[in-house]
């Protein structure tokens, strides 16, 4: 017999008023774990995107300077500002296009052939070359106009020329640079000679190291921009950025609910605690006169609390773990997230945050507990 | 050397009313080995001396030496610890810990001296001195007689083998038969163990059993 199993008799002696207690502190721990695993798991969602597009920047003509086309020139000198660093011009047009007997809009893409390949994957088929008349179609695009016969090896009619489907795209989803999934693909080379084309419409810039993002942006500001605004650099990583530090600032005021549903459950327990003190006055008071002293008092009512908390921390991080996986599962479609040591440590933070309020809020009643006096103590009825 | 002595104690309660005098100069002085009754009307300060004797409270004035120390400036932790290592209490109403068993209830002292090993055997030993049944030992305090609980208050009490016992009207709570049960274990103790023994009563038929009777009258020992 110690202290702590007085402590843990005492708690167990109310039991549907400790289990309440108890709740609260399961409540507050998973609230703090989940929403600080589903911060984290956005956080590691927005490094997946990151490092699938993050290294782009795309060039395009500023506004109000005159001209809404790059020029050669002007792509020369984004190459020379970029150093090693792949640039890829593009144009964009609208055209109507014929297949078989059908004919509808659709959105062409001319990007020079041979920086095709390092934009584009192909589902099927292969890559159009500069001096043939191939091209590529969109997966979705290929995948709605199956009636019509638009697929690989098709012929597809664009104004009086005629272009064979060389390949089928890869889904490729919402691009910050360009959205061909609904789109037709064409070498530049064909597209500049069939409109008598000689301009671009943007640039991408594929950046090797994403860290140079920053550097390579402000290159071409340097060359391009130094006497009037020529051309905007928009780096892909800025736009995730703020979309995503929206998300962060969700997840964290969500977390500050947590919190207060954990500051909730100290007072609930504060309340327990103190409700107990007044109870037990009169048994404080023997304790007291048969020799316990105050620390040993203290010590006994703050072994409660502990026990309350732990017991609730313990219950919360077990709940926090599948709470968690079904938000990762279900809002973030990556139930891998939850395996991140970061989102881990939430659960261990919810925890130590839930056995801490709960001590805390233990400490005043001990203390109130250890300054009876014994002799009023003892009289108490 | 007595077990405790009294030099002019007085033990002044300020109130706003004006300040209540409990204790006005008490000297005395207890034997080891006596068997000691407090007597005296309400408000005559038994429970103040009780208190003081107890070390559970200071004299506002005076010196009071328990087992040969000087209680006046003694701190909190110092008078707890004087308590539980020279005093032992009995109370009217038994006071045994509802949560504890039966032989915890006694081991209890020896635990709050870290005294985990053998405190057991030493708990079982004192509920046998005062004749409570093996089959009690595990039982909760509240399923035993009255009489019961208060055979094993006075274990608890003994179990650290103090010097001496402080017994607050140990039989006001008990029917005559019981009472005297008890008072017969007491004086027992007293007389074979050699057990100092100071008793707070109204009940003057204690005094068949006492050495000596202090009687109190408005905060002094009346002669």
């Amino acid at each position: 017999m110690t202290f702590f199993d007085l402590a843990r008799r005492n708690v167990t002696r109310h039991w549907l008023r400790s289990v309440l207690a108890v709740v609260g502190i399961v409540i507050g721990v998973v609230a703090i774990a989940s929403l600080g695993i589903m911060g984290n798991s956005i956080g590691l969602m927005f490094d997946d995107m990151v490092s699938d597009v993050g290294d782009t920047l795309i060039v395009s003509p500023a506004m109000g300077s005159g001209s809404d086309r790059l020029t050669d020139r002007q792509v020369d000198d984004i190459k020379r500002a970029v150093g090693s660093n792949q640039v890829i011009p593009f144009a964009t047009t609208v055209d109507k296009i014929t297949v078989g007997g059908a004919s509808s809009g659709a959105m062409i893409y001319a990007i020079p052939a041979s920086d095709i390949p390092s934009l584009l994957e192909t589902e099927s088929g292969g890559y159009p070359r500069d001096t043939g008349a191939g091209c590529l179609i969109g997966s979705q695009l290929a995948a709605n106009s199956q009636e019509n016969g638009l697929k690989l090896g098709a012929r597809v009619r664009i104004g009086d020329e005629t272009l064979r489907v060389v390949g089928v795209l890869k889904e490729r989803g919402m691009g910050f640079d360009i959205n061909p999934d609904y789109a037709i693909v064409v070498p530049y080379a064909w597209y500049s000679n069939h409109y008598n084309e000689k301009e671009y419409d943007q640039a991408i810039v594929k950046v090797r190291d994403v860290n140079d993002i920053d550097a390579v942006k402000e290159s071409i500001d340097q060359r391009m921009n130094r006497r009037e605004d020529t051309v905007n650099v928009m780096d892909t990583r800025g736009i995730l950025e703020s979309v995503f530090s929206a998300a962060d600032s969700i997840t964290v005021f969500l977390m500050g609910i947590g919190a207060v549903s954990l500051l909730v459950a100290g007072v609930s327990i504060l309340n327990v605690m103190l409700m107990s003190v007044t109870e037990r006055i009169k048994e404080i008071g023997v304790l007291r006169s048969i020799g316990t002293r105050r620390s040993e008092v203290m010590r006994m009512f703050i072994y409660e609390a502990l026990f309350l908390g732990v017991a609730g921390a313990l219950i919360g991080g077990v709940l926090s773990f599948g709470v968690g996986y079904v938000m990762t599962a279900v809002l973030v479609g990556n139930p891998d997230f939850l395996f991140n040591p970061a989102s881990l440590l939430y659960i261990v933070f919810g925890m130590g945050f839930g056995v801490f309020t709960s001590v805390a809020s233990g400490l005043y009643p001990a203390w109130k507990a250890a300054q009876l006096n014994p002799i009023q103590a003892l009289r108490h009825e | 050397m007595p077990v405790i002595s009294f030099d002019a104690v007085r033990k002044v309660y300020p109130l706003p009313a004006g300040d209540v005098v409990a204790l006005d100069g008490v000297d005395l002085a207890i034997e080891e080995g006596e068997f000691v009754l407090i007597m005296g009307p309400s408000g005559s300060g038994k429970s103040t001396l009780l208190n003081i004797m107890g070390s559970l409270d200071v004299p506002t004035s005076g010196e009071v030496t328990i087992a040969e120390k000087r209680i006046s400036r003694m701190d909190d932790d110092e008078l707890t610890l004087l308590r539980r290592d020279h005093i032992g209490f009995i109370f009217q109403q038994f006071n045994l810990i509802p949560l504890l068993s039966v032989v915890e209830n006694v081991e209890y002292p020896l635990i709050l001296r870290g005294q985990q090993n053998g405190s057991r055997e030493r708990a079982q030993e004192v509920l046998a001195a005062v004749e409570i049944a093996e089959t009690h030992f595990s039982h909760k305090p509240n399923e035993l007689s009255g009489g019961q609980q208060q055979r094993v208050a006075i274990a608890r009490a003994l179990v650290n083998d103090p010097d001496f016992l402080l017994c607050d009207e140990p039989t006001g709570n008990l029917d005559s038969k019981t009472g005297t049960a008890i008072m017969t274990l007491l004086d027992r103790m007293n007389r074979e163990e050699g057990k100092t023994i100071v008793m707070v009563t109204h009940d003057p038929r204690m005094t068949d059993y006492a050495d000596r009777t202090i009687r109190l009258v408005d905060g002094r020992v009346a002669e």
